[in-house]
């Protein structure tokens, strides 16, 4: 059904020479959406930026692999929990910033129809400081969008919006995102069991899974599967940290 | 309604003045009333106008010659660590040796010509310029730089579509500074040795005791720095807008 790879993650990472995770193994399904949980400071944010081949600050010795034996270079896109919207473009010009910044010919229809398909249509000649919060981060998933690659890296992109909008923007990424291998980064144990196919917890000890609902994503936020999850996993979050 | 304020602070300024006048009873050659300094800018208009032009001429070349250095050097510094830590240092020592001690040896160099004045504005404004283009290109956020990356942006794009653009609001700083400073860069030169410009009006008519052209000379200067800060400013607060932070 679709052709976006599986991901795989193993090796440990140390700072200075304190281990910061050791022999981690994490395999992001593809085509999948796997959340990931775990305490300030485990090294979730250290992990993505392994994965998006960022400067770390420390060293790693692992390996990162693609299913399909093909290098990841290129074919990760990010998303923050700041938008990182340039304030002098206007949104066409934020979600097209791609490929200027590759120095390609962007496609202009492609950029309007997905502006289009987040509901920001008629805000497409707008700068930044004229949107709301929850249409900036649209503008930021469109963006996202644009760059066409199978793997997307969500770091706790919807945390800073209110609930309602929180639960608008879940469900448009989830739509938008279909057949892409996501990992998304978040605190919120009602967000992971809403949209993940699976759960990944981080500790200190390693990466785990947790045993999810026998429903599909996204999951309705009242069946009783779903509510018996997100409590379990609150509860399992709370005594990790107190 | 600011226009109006300033047409106040110029009133006041004048009847403090006139006041001085008056309570000090000075004469003329050691304190002239703003009547007798307008008299004397009216009858020498030509004088002055020629030689304000020539000031002028002198502190807007120093002004665009001294930015687009700044501008260039700062990039190339942002661009380059090994520039940065071979460069730097050495733009700070600069800074230690007091300009004012430099325009002798540039006019010993250059002669008494427009070209030491220009170089002494230029050079008074360069490190102001340049320091704040750098700082604002340095300080872009680290989240951008990193999207950008992810991106398969080169370092060249990332500074041509996100460092500059970021950091044009400190970039405008700069340049309110460089717009003080490059008169004075240029009238510290005419002081050391020239035969044009307002700074040598002064002296020269310092030296005949023509106290009254010597302060419509200096009235002059000022109106025209004034009129130089208000056009920066105005450039400079474009700048600001332009990369206006995203309110949170």
């Amino acid at each position: 059904m679709t052709g976006a790879p599986a991901i795989t993650l193993t090796g440990s990472h140390a700072f200075r020479g304190t281990l910061l995770f050791d022999t981690l193994a994490l395999t992001l399904p593809g085509g999948q959406w796997t959340c990931l949980l775990g305490p300030s400071g485990v090294g979730k944010t250290t992990m993505l930026r392994l994965l998006l081949d960022l400067e770390t600050g420390g060293s790693f010795s692992g390996a990162i692999t693609a299913s399909d034996a093909a290098p990841l270079q290129g074919r990760i896109s990010y998303m923050a929990q700041s938008d990182l919207l340039m304030p002098w473009l206007s949104v066409r010009e934020n979600v097209i910033l791609g490929a200027r910044l590759r120095g390609e010919h962007p496609d202009m229809s492609h950029a309007q129809n997905l502006i289009d398909r987040v509901g920001l249509g008629e805000h497409a000649a707008k700068k930044p400081h004229q949107l709301s919060g929850g249409m900036r981060q649209r503008v930021a998933l469109a963006r996202t969008l644009m760059e066409a690659r199978p793997v997307v890296l969500l770091d706790e992109p919807f945390s800073a919006l209110d609930a309602g909008t929180r639960a608008d923007m879940q469900e448009l990424a989830a739509e938008m995102l279909i057949g892409k291998t996501v990992l998304l980064v978040t605190h919120d144990p009602a967000e992971a069991t809403r949209l993940g196919h699976q759960i990944i917890l981080m500790s200190a000890d390693g990466a785990t899974a947790w045993p999810m609902p026998d429903t599909q994503p996204v999951r309705d936020n009242r069946a009783p599967g779903t509510l018996a999850c997100q409590a379990a996993l609150l509860d399992h979050l709370r005594g990790h940290i107190s | 309604m600011k226009r109006l304020d300033g047409l106040w602070a110029a009133f006041l300024g004048l009847a403090i003045w006139q006041a001085c006048v008056w309570l000090t009873g000075a004469p003329h050659f050691i304190l002239p009333s703003p009547a007798r300094v307008a008299m004397a800018a009216y009858d020498n208009f030509g004088l002055i106008f020629e030689h304000a032009l020539v000031t002028s001429v002198e502190v807007v070349l120093g002004l665009l010659l001294g930015i687009a250095l700044g501008v260039v050097t700062a990039i190339h510094l942002a661009l380059s660590p090994l520039a940065r830590r071979i460069f730097m240092p050495l733009l700070i020592f600069t800074q230690a040796v007091p300009v004012f001690a430099i325009a002798p040896i540039l006019t010993l160099w250059l002669g008494y010509g427009i070209a030491s004045k220009i170089l002494m504005a230029l050079l008074i404004i360069y490190f102001p310029v340049t320091s704040a283009f750098h700082d604002g290109l340095m300080r872009v956020d680290q989240g951008k730089l990193d999207l950008a990356q992810t991106m398969g942006a080169t370092p060249a794009r990332i500074m041509r579509h996100i460092r500059i653009p970021a950091a044009l609001p400190a970039l405008g700083s700069g340049l309110r500074l460089a717009a003080v400073y490059a008169p004075i860069g240029a009238v510290i030169g005419e002081w050391v040795g020239a035969s044009r410009g307002l700074g040598y009006l002064m002296l020269l008519a310092n030296g005949r005791a023509k106290t009254d052209l010597m302060f419509a000379s200096l009235i002059v200067l000022a109106l025209i720095a004034i009129t130089l800060h208000h056009l920066v400013g105005a450039l400079a607060g474009r700048m600001e807008a332009y990369s206006r932070p995203i309110a949170r």
